[in-house]
């Protein structure tokens, strides 16, 4: 597969910094007040146990949700600011693709940033291993093939920032190959990759720098060589240990 | 029993015959039909589509009241078009009374509830789905409301075809504001009405048959253009 990530926009300069940010639902708070800052390039993971608040926290930063208090900025700017949010590309869990074909699906975002090309759409489905299905109707892809034709069309924005919601849940591990490979495509093309997964030996091939989430606050954010070998915080510790800490399986998920 | 074993002969001989009176009634009932159809989709779906999408205030009671007036008594809207576009009522200078342009307007008000109400309902389910990918690729609101109603296109087909199955079937608001005048606002439903009084039992079912056919006919149609857009 080839390289087709577009060389993300290198006037936008990262880190992301996030100031006393809290999220609350009906009174609940399921984000307390935290404070993170994030490196412009490489592979940022967040990990946690369910109802961490890891989602929750992606689509702060993304924009698709408003905090109750709290600042996020990049490059100084609100994530508010419409500039900003189009520099951003998100892929959720489940890929919402359009009820059109595999090429029809590219062809909107790019003719959405007015930068319609048949090239730059035939690249993006080559990279993605979908060239050959570029007429077919999206949504009758597999699982894998639906999440990498939605990293694709993300792509396709050209985002100096790309935010991933668990894309390799429930998917085989061929699958799961192949979406690590666009991420990591993504990231030598210097996009920025803020990424969520439950998957440990995924983290382990990936990350560069993990988020430890645990009860809505960050437990921990160090390298991953440092977060693998001797987690600082003792819940990083006992996650690591037990993968998935038993007495908070029953705190409410909003992942 | 003898009725309906007429019916079926007769019915089959006027299609057979080619009988002008039955055509001229067959194409103007579907002239008027699908006109106020078309008309009714080109508002009723972009206002369906805004309801489910857009938050503005009275948005709950504006849903309410659409929502209500897919029951509107047929009889009921064409006795309020009478008033006003008879020539002492506010529209009159129109000189509608009487014209297929006022049984299109009639048809047109009947149905554009239904199909607002069933659009907005479609897109409200999908713009669950929908909401955060398109917030996330930054789609202005008027796109994002273009590109769900291309995506449920499928289902859409289907509030189109209610709408058209409520104004070919529809005799109340036509008779009132129409007055089934002979070779000018007779449509199928209408000329039922008039055999039926007049004790014409078998021909009146014969043109419900007809009626009934060029139905099937179009949903038949429709079906299909739905299995190739529906992926």
């Amino acid at each position: 597969m080839n390289t087709t990530a577009t060389p993300a926009r290198r006037n936008v300069q990262l880190p992301l910094q996030v100031r006393a940010l809290s999220y609350q639902v009906q009174g609940r708070q399921l984000l307390s007040p935290l404070n993170l800052s994030i490196d412009s390039t490489g592979i940022s993971i967040m990990l946690g146990p369910n109802g961490a608040g890891k989602s929750l926290l992606l689509r702060l930063l993304h924009g698709l949700l408003k905090p109750d208090s709290g600042s996020i900025l990049w490059n100084q700017q609100s994530i508010g600011e419409l500039s900003v949010r189009m520099q951003q590309s998100m892929v959720f869990q489940k890929p919402v693709l359009l009820r059109r074909s595999v090429a029809a699906n590219i062809d909107y975002v790019l003719k959405l940033r007015n930068k319609a090309s048949t090239q730059r759409r035939d690249e993006l489905l080559h990279s993605a291993g979908l060239a050959d299905k570029s007429a077919q109707p999206a949504r009758s892809l597999s699982g894998g093939e639906q999440q990498r034709l939605a990293i694709a069309r993300a792509l396709a924005t050209s985002p100096a920032v790309l935010f991933l919601d668990e894309p390799t849940a429930s998917l085989d591990p061929e699958a799961t190959s192949h979406i690590e490979h666009q991420v990591h495509q993504a990231a030598r093309a210097g996009i920025k990759v803020i990424m969520v997964t439950h998957d440990l030996s995924q983290a382990r091939r990936l990350a560069h720098d993990v988020i430890f989430m645990s009860y809505g606050t960050i437990a921990e954010h160090s390298s991953a060589g440092l977060f693998f070998s001797n987690p600082a915080s003792v819940a990083g510790k006992t996650w690591l240990s037990s993968y998935l800490q038993p007495s908070q399986t029953n705190s409410p998920s909003h992942d | 029993m003898t009725d309906f074993s007429q019916a079926f002969g007769v019915a089959f001989q006027l299609l057979i015959r080619g009988d002008d009176a039955l055509y001229e009634i067959i194409f103007l009932s579907l002239r008027v039909s699908l006109t106020a159809t078309l008309i009714a989709c080109v508002i009723g779906l972009p206002l369906g589509a805004a309801l489910a999408t857009l938050s503005f205030r009275g948005k709950w009671l504006l849903t309410v009241v659409t929502n209500t007036l897919m029951g509107m008594p047929p009889v009921v809207l064409g006795l309020i078009l009478y008033m006003a576009l008879s020539n002492a009522g506010p529209f009159g200078w129109l000189q509608l009374l009487y014209t297929p342009g006022a049984m299109i307007l009639a048809q047109t008000l009947l149905i554009i509830p239904i199909v607002t109400a069933l659009t907005r309902q479609i897109i409200d389910d999908n713009w669950l789905d929908y909401r955060e990918q398109l917030h996330s690729l930054c789609v202005p609101r008027f796109a994002a409301i273009q590109t769900l109603l291309w995506d449920t296109r499928a289902s859409l087909l289907t509030v189109a075809m209610a709408g058209f199955a409520r104004a070919i079937s529809e005799v109340g608001a036509v008779i009132v504001v129409g007055g089934n005048i002979n070779h000018l606002t007779r449509v199928m439903t209408t000329a039922i009405a008039l055999e039926t009084s007049k004790g014409e039992l078998a021909l009146a079912l014969a043109l419900g048959m007809v009626l009934l056919l060029i139905s099937l006919m179009i949903n038949a149609s429709v079906l299909s253009a739905k299995g190739h857009t529906s992926r």
